[in-house]
């Protein structure tokens, strides 16, 4: 299925959205199940691990992502309102080693909505950025993700050239 | 302040330059005329997209033509593109755990 993405840069918004096979309690429980969400969140190589989940209201997840390098960085997602197998909203931002929201990254606030379909489930992810710098902020941290996995292509083209 | 690519089109109004010119170069008053705003708005915009490197200018006899840097579009392109090239891998991920625990059970 196609991921259809929307990044508005004058109003700072982001928004993707994505089809899946799967009825929405399934979906539901990859995206607020820590084991299920390790397997998918961070963006290849990059690895996800859970160091926290409390899944509920005023709660939050803790996790790191760990570099092919074996580089860290933190993530935390704070939950503000749930409504079982319909939607969750929140904040998103990076942390420190003890999970701390570090200010000087971007902090989205943000909401995650399943709908069912005659397929599965539409998943629309929408986060509002404080200011459109924030949002280039990330998509520039994206970028160098990106290119970490680039470089992974191409040391895999020179291993099999020099094989 | 702050002048690169992402600066440039922050502005509703020089991304409405921007689609313009990049039919054809085009005159400040060419470009007003499109415009509700001040030709003097105009030419502020064009100077700030011109500082961002976004555009050149060209003379042509007495009057300047403003025309579009193809190379630095290109550079929003990919930053944008990687963006959404992220969310689409970290979703396909998502697909393929999905599938497993639907054959698991």
């Amino acid at each position: 299925m196609k991921t259809e993405i929307i990044t508005d840069l004058t109003k700072a918004t982001f928004q993707a959205k994505r089809e899946f096979e799967a009825d929405v309690a399934l979906v539901w429980r990859a995206w607020t199940e820590p084991a299920l969400l390790d397997q998918w969140w961070a963006p290849r190589p990059w690895k996800c691990e859970t160091k926290l989940m409390d899944f509920s209201p005023g709660g939050k997840w803790m996790y790191e992502m760990v570099g092919p390098e074996g580089d860290r960085h933190g993530g935390v997602q704070l939950y503000q309102e749930i409504k079982p197998e319909d939607f969750f909203s929140g904040v998103d931002a990076f942390a420190d080693e003890e999970g701390k929201i570090n200010e000087d990254l971007p902090v989205a606030s943000w909401k995650n909505t399943f709908i069912a379909t005659e397929k599965g489930t539409l998943v629309i992810t929408f986060a509002q950025y404080p200011d459109t710098e924030s949002l280039e902020t990330v998509i520039k941290m994206g970028m160098a993700e990106g290119l970490t996995m680039a470089h992974d292509g191409l040391e895999e083209v020179l291993a099999k050239l020099l094989g | 302040m702050r002048r690169d690519v992402f600066q440039a089109i922050a502005d509703p109004t020089r991304r409405a330059i921007i689609t313009l010119i990049a039919l054809q170069a085009m005159t400040p008053n060419a470009l007003a005329e499109h415009f509700d705003t001040s030709r003097q708005a105009v030419s502020k915009h064009l100077k700030i997209l011109t500082e961002c490197e976004l555009v050149k200018q060209e003379s042509v006899g007495r009057e300047i033509y403003y025309q579009l840097e193809i190379n630095k579009m290109q550079e929003i392109d990919k930053w944008l593109e990687q963006f959404r090239k992220i969310w689409e891998d970290r979703f396909n991920q998502l697909d393929e755990v999905l599938h497993k625990i639907k054959n698991n059970k």
